[in-house]
């Protein structure tokens, strides 16, 4: 057994946690310290993760080309009345799908620690949450057992709803609520289809019997569809047109997608900004993440069947997005709106079903991440001078502050999909992707207006705060400090590395998504003989 | 006219029956106690008429003897708590006596 | 010399900028002086090219040198096979002459700017945005494949935003810059979609493997159709950097740029990439295509012209002199004047650029006053700018002995052969009426900058000619205008060594079925063809554009001498007055005065449109969205008072009447249970006598 590195990037946090609630209240910076080595642990690990990678591994529906797998029974009751036997596995694993994100979690969440510097009041509580938040989502991205992974998603959601709830600002009860709400509005459906999945999948044990499984893997194998479950495609009156439906709107409300996206730009103006990051940074990626992970592979008739609708929804998004964008005053919220826009790309390019439009996706998931992520630092830098976030309140800002403005044109930049910065390769793998298959072509064509759109909002913007003249009120305004450009620097950094050299990231992701898009060709066959069946 | 088991039996109803009606119609608790010796003696007489004319040896003398025992404690015990009533309450008509009640 | 020399080479000459770039934006603070790295670096950028220039035309003047390397590995893939995105240097004719033209007017605009920034608080800046901008440039002219065309399009779109914004405190300044990059982008959403529309159908982005896959007859959806509708998505692209109608509008409000970015971006590079890229697919256009080019070229030539007549601003009225030019060109290669075209490009990119610096001189010395009205007399005080500009003027013209006279000429006789091929005559006509409008509102601006009286006296008495490091530019410019740099004879272009040496006949990929009838080729052109009387697409357009020449040499030359008349008729001496004619004509002056109104129209319908669909959506998204939560948390709070409500009063309802039953109940049976042992023992006897009675009978 190697070193189990899944095990640490998960669960060092919660160690930083202990150790925290054990320092006393008044120790402020051992606890900040504490919060940043337990964080920044976190990037090492994942960076040895990366450095390990075997780039050739496909993973999806293999166990054996999963990497860094761990696996043991977590739980087992024999004799159940009723079900058998349950077991539940501990079962840790990366492949190109998740690599990606569990780095883009570390890094995100190392730098928003050092954002939460300015957290000024209960700083114990804070971290403490903060940190489980921090095992939350990268549990979610390593597990591959359901019922593990829906564990981490429930985790990662009362750290959130208390870390808007306290910290926030004015209507941060109302936000806090929406969110949770929603949120566990999303679980309930992806609780239930888990359920019914269990219900529908066996796997064969070691010794040859059959039991009920959470197995994500084993989930997606057609053979181990039990003959009468509600859920298996071999039961004529199943139920996974239902499950689909519900398990996307599960996660499709974390994405957010239109009409559930309205939780965000209220969770995004009322939450501090370190939460904010996450918020945008890594949490939105989870519903993107689940579909790929879930939906894909365990239904893959229904999505071919649906891709249309998914591409439709990412058209939407792309352009509401936008256009809502448009009619913000509110820095922060302009901004949550072009996550929405951006995140309708990452649906986009999961509706092409192919290689192109899925690296894309996943690569716009990732670009996304840092991008805004960067965008949100920005606003915050700005919020923490000023203490205002109306955008017709600035003017010049440019002339006082140059150094940051350079930061914002990179980061500004990178979101209208400017060439030699990340977000353009992720755009346009998308489109070609998404353009490749026919039946969303015209969608593929409306959806590039998004990128004129996010060009007209961006650039608007970029003119109300950074250019024109500078206002009186702001002439004592400083540049940026060590701390800001801890911040500022490796994001811009990775955003320009991934503009001009993608294969860094495209190759991790490479194999995965290839192997899934055959997984789900190759399935075709047994899900058209069953419907040959009926 | 030769005694017969009914006699006896006629006897000890009235004897009964002139304990019950004691019982039920005085309010006094001696005449009430009064009224259960009655029964007790109604008793007695039928233990002993059926252990004369029935086979059954003599038992019923015996549980006759035991009976008068136990109603002589019997009737010790209820005077002493009758005496005790009295100095409590001052008053031994039993309607009145319901301290317990409800 | 080897051909990897010539693309090392050319991967310096690409990336010498971007180093410049960086250091001069990196350093700019620190080091008050670096700008002199940035424009050392254009210089040796400038000889570096002249010497892949030389080189490209001395030993591989028939080759095209590819170099390219993988830049995204996808390997095999499902459903489309192997994927793999290169990214490469392409050098032929036209990316090493055009390459030589960029670094021309950079280096001259650098040198330019050093006098003419001179005290600008960010003046390292300005350097390190010029820097970005030739790198994004030199990518568009050096670049192997579409897809990296668009990278550096896009680039030179944001340079271009940042120089035009360059005094962004101006709130026309950032306006300009958002506008021209938004309505740019408008044009980029064609070529994108061009893009992937040979994308999907190549799995390339390659010029060559494209065009080598048409000629192989391997069109997009397998239809002629779809070939033109690429050619024209890809056009789109040339529409919005171009500036060509109706995405023309950005141009004018550029302006509002330093001017010796007005002069190196949105006179001779920038702009020109448009024609350049319909140039690098030239290849590949249908006959359909080549029309709908032809046409929008036409209309652009012709409404700035018209709208240049009347304007009082002199960057504008050069501003609007470019588009009417670019125009020509894209006209000249929609009716298949290839050659001319590009000509006209280099060409045009001199005398413009001169023009655009010698305003530059001129609004220097004025102090930044830039109204004509206000000018006038200064050829006295600045006789260097007055006689570069006049030159230029008559370059733009086209009279003989310029340069100007060989490509307009050219672009003149294509459209008249076309006209004569095809019956399409109003092309030519445009174009020779475009022609005299280019000449009298050039003298115009000449006649009212520079002749007669002085109108601002204070101003005037100010001005200054320009010193050395200003001056210099303006010559060079100038001098590259004459006519023996491209050709011995100064009236055909035919016999010199541009048309013959330097650029070869296009190579058509087109399927014959798609093409224009002239340009099919024939059997007369396979025959006849030979070194020294090369045949263009056919015989038939051979000799078309041979019997085309006299006339339009001949009817140029009235048309362009009869503008310039008119012009000093009218304003040098005043024989007739504008004022009148303004008078007379009036609906059609204020309407060539206010641009058309396109800006107008385009504020009403397309920006208002967006932003009040902005708001509509932002209403949706807070009214009615937000509504259905909020109003299904309302309900759900509702429905969870109903339920409290019901808990309280049916639930607990029925629980207490149970209880107060239940009590009733023991009201009614507490009478028997009087605690009197009388009453119990009356009680029993009763049962035990009606328990017999009833027993009785067993």
């Amino acid at each position: 057994m190697n070193f189990p590195i899944l095990t640490f990037l998960t669960f060092i946090p919660v160690v930083g946690m202990v150790i925290i609630l054990f320092l006393k209240k008044e120790n402020v910076s051992a606890i900040k310290y504490t919060a940043l080595l337990a964080t920044g642990i976190q990037v090492v690990l994942a960076a040895v993760l990366m450095s390990n990678y075997n780039y050739s591994l496909g993973g999806i529906n293999e166990a054996s080309s999963f990497q860094f797998a761990e696996k043991f029974r977590w739980i087992e009751i024999s004799d159940f009345p009723w079900i058998g036997t349950i077991k539940i596995d501990y079962f840790l694993g990366v492949d190109g799908l998740s690599t990606p994100l569990v780095l883009l979690t570390a890094i995100v969440t190392f730098i928003a620690t050092l954002s939460s510097w300015t957290i000024d009041r209960q700083l114990k509580g804070y971290f403490a949450l903060f940190l489980l938040l921090d095992t939350g989502m990268m549990g979610v991205f390593v597990s591959l057992d359901f019922f593990l992974f829906f564990v981490f998603w429930e985790i990662m959601l009362l750290p959130m709803y208390f870390l808007i709830g306290i910290w926030g600002g004015p209507r941060r009860e109302y936000a806090a609520i929406k969110f949770f709400l929603y949120t566990l509005f999303g679980s309930i459906f992806i609780l239930l289809v888990m359920i019914g999945l269990y219900f529908s999948t066996t796997e064969t044990l070691a010794d040859g019997s059959k039991v009920f499984t959470f197995n994500i893997l084993e989930m997606m194998n057609t053979a181990n569809y039990t003959v009468d479950g509600i859920l298996s495609p071999l039961n004529p009156d199943n139920w996974r047109f239902i499950a689909f439906v519900g398990l996307f709107a599960g996660f499709a409300i974390k994405i957010p997608m239109f009409p559930f996206h309205t939780w965000l730009p209220d969770a995004h103006v009322e939450a501090p900004t370190p939460i904010s990051v996450i918020l945008a940074g890594v949490l939105l990626k989870m519903g993107t993440y689940g579909i790929l992970r879930f939906n894909y592979p365990i239904f893959p008739e229904l999505t071919y069947q649906l891709a249309w609708y998914i591409g439709l929804f990412g058209m939407i998004n792309i352009i509401y997005g936008a256009l809502a964008a448009m009619a913000q005053r509110d820095f922060k919220k302009l901004i949550a709106y072009s996550s929405v826009s951006h995140m309708g790309y990452c649906l986009l390019g999961m509706a092409s079903l192919n290689t192109m439009g899925i690296s894309g996706a996943i690569l716009q998931m990732f670009n996304h991440g840092t991008i805004t992520a960067m965008l949100f630092l920005i606003v915050g830098v700005l919020y923490d001078r000023t203490h205002t976030r109306n955008l017709d309140d600035f003017g010049g800002i440019g002339t006082q502050m140059p150094i940051y403005t350079g930061f914002v044109s990179v980061a500004f930049f990178a979101a209208i999909g400017l060439p030699g910065l990340s977000g353009f390769i992720s755009e346009i793998f998308v489109f070609l992707g998404a353009f490749s298959y026919d039946i969303i072509r015209v969608i593929t064509i409306i959806s590039t207006l998004g990128i004129l759109l996010g060009a007209g909002y961006m650039l608007w913007t970029m003119q109300r705060v950074y250019l024109g003249t500078l206002k009186e009120k702001w002439m004592q305004l400083k540049d940026l400090d060590r701390r800001e450009y801890a911040m500022l620097i490796p994001l811009t950094l990775i955003i320009i590395f991934l503009g001009v050299y993608p294969s860094a990231m495209l190759d991790v992701m490479n194999a995965s998504v290839n192997s899934m898009v055959k997984f789900m060709q190759d399935s075709q066959v047994f899900f058209s003989s069953i419907t040959g069946l009926q | 006219m030769e005694v017969t088991l009914t006699h006896f039996l006629i006897l000890s109803t009235l004897l009964f029956s002139l304990g019950i009606y004691g019982i039920v119609t005085r309010k006094n608790a001696i005449m009430v106690l009064m009224g259960l010796e009655l029964i007790l003696n109604a008793s007695n007489i039928n233990f002993i008429a059926f252990s004369r004319f029935g086979n059954f040896g003599l038992q019923g003398q015996l549980f006759a003897l035991f009976v008068i025992v136990l109603a002589a404690a019997e009737a010790a015990i209820a005077l002493a708590i009758v005496l005790n009533v009295y100095k409590t309450f001052v008053n031994v008509n039993v309607d009145e006596i319901d301290e317990l009640r409800d | 010399m080897s051909e990897n020399f010539l693309i090392q080479l050319s991967v310096i000459v690409l990336f010498l900028p971007l180093l410049g770039f960086i250091v001069t934006l990196m350093l700019g603070k620190k080091i008050p002086k670096i700008f002199f790295f940035e424009v050392f670096v254009l210089f040796t950028g400038l000889v570096l090219s002249a010497i892949l220039l030389f080189g490209k035309l001395t030993y591989f003047s028939d080759s095209r040198i590819v170099s390219e390397f993988k830049w995204i590995d996808m390997g095999n893939v499902p459903v489309f096979g192997s994927i793999n995105i290169y990214l490469g240097m392409l050098i032929d004719d036209i990316s090493a002459l055009m390459i030589v033209v960029v670094y021309i007017i950079s280096f001259l605009v650098h040198f330019f700017s050093i006098d003419y920034m001179k005290g600008d608080i960010r003046y390292n800046r300005y350097f390190a945005y010029l820097g970005l901008f030739t790198f994004s440039m030199s990518g568009i002219v050096l670049t192997h494949n579409i897809l990296m065309m668009y990278i550096f399009w896009e680039l030179v779109g944001i340079s271009s935003y940042l120089l035009i914004g360059f005094w962004y405190e101006k709130k026309s300044a950032s306006d300009a810059g958002k506008k021209a990059f938004i309505v740019n982008r408008i044009g980029d959403l064609g070529m994108l979609a061009g893009l992937l529309l040979l994308f999907i159908t190549y799995n390339t982005f390659s010029f060559e493997q494209i065009f080598g896959e048409i000629a192989k007859g391997n069109l997009p959806f397998n239809s002629e159709f779809w070939l033109t509708v690429t050619g024209v998505l890809i056009f789109c692209g040339a529409i919005g950097k171009s500036a060509q109608f109706p995405l023309h509008v950005w141009l004018p409000d550029a302006m509002e740029g330093p001017t010796p970015v007005s002069a190196l971006i949105h006179a001779a590079t920038m702009v020109a990439a448009g024609v350049y890229l319909v140039v690098r697919v030239f290849g590949i256009l249908t006959a359909d295509a080549m029309l709908v080019i032809a046409i929008i070229g036409m209309l652009s030539a012709f409404i700035p012209a018209t709208i240049a007549l009347t304007q009082n601003d002199i960057k504008r009225v050069l501003a609007y002199s470019t588009v009417s030019q670019l125009g020509y060109m894209i006209m000249a290669l929609g009716v298949g004047a290839y050659k001319f075209a590009f000509f006209h490009l280099v060409t045009h990119a001199f005398f413009k650029a001169c023009l655009f610096l010698g305003s530059g001189s001129v609004i220097h010395a004025m102090h930044h006053e830039q109204d004509i009205r206000n000018m006038g007399g200064l050829r006295k005080k600045m006789p260097i700018t007055y006689a570069t500009f006049l030159f230029s003027s008559i370059a733009i013209s086209g009279i003989p002995l310029t340069s100007g006279f060989l490509s307009k000429d050219g672009i003149l006789s294509g459209a008249y052969a076309f006209g004569s091929l095809t019956g399409h005559w109003l092309f030519p006509f445009i174009g020779f009426l475009v022609a005299m409008m280019t000449a009298f509102y050039m003298f115009r601006l000449v006649i009212l900058t520079f002749h007669g009286e002085p109108r601002n006296k204070d101003k005037y008495d100010h001005a200054h000619e320009s010193k050395f490091s200003m001056a210099m530019p303006l010559v060079v410019l100038s001098v590259l205008s004459l006519f023996f740099w491209y050709t011995p004879n100064p009236l055909s272009p035919d016999a010199g060594w541009f048309y013959s040496k330097w650029i070869k006949d296009p190579v058509i990929y087109t399927p014959e079925s798609a093409r224009w009838d002239f340009m099919k080729t024939d059997e007369a052109a396979l025959t006849h063809s030979s070194a020294e009387h090369p045949v263009m697409y056919s015989e038939t357009y051979t000799e078309a554009l041979h019997h085309s020449h006299g006339p339009a040499v001949i009817l140029s030359l009235l048309v362009a001498i009869s503008g310039i008349l008119l012009a000093f008729t009218m304003y040098q001496w005043k024989k007739i007055s504008a004022d009148k004619i303004a008078e007379k004509f009036k609906p059609l002056y204020n309407f060539s005065y206010n641009k058309w109104y396109f800006d107008e129209l385009y504020d009403k319908t397309f920006v208002a449109g967006t932003l009040a669909l902005s708001s509509l959506v932002a209403w949706f998204d807070r009214v009615i969205i937000d509504g259905i939560v909020d109003g299904s948390a309302t309900v759900t709070k509702a429905v969870s008072t109903f339920t409290g409500k019901f808990d309280n009063v049916v639930v607990d309802g029925l629980v207490n009447f149970m209880a107060y039953l239940s009590a009733f109940i023991g009201l009614i049976f507490r009478r028997f249970q009087t605690g009197k042992v009388q009453t119990y023992i009356i009680m029993g006897i009763f049962s035990i006598v009606i328990l017999l009675f009833l027993f009785k009978s067993f």
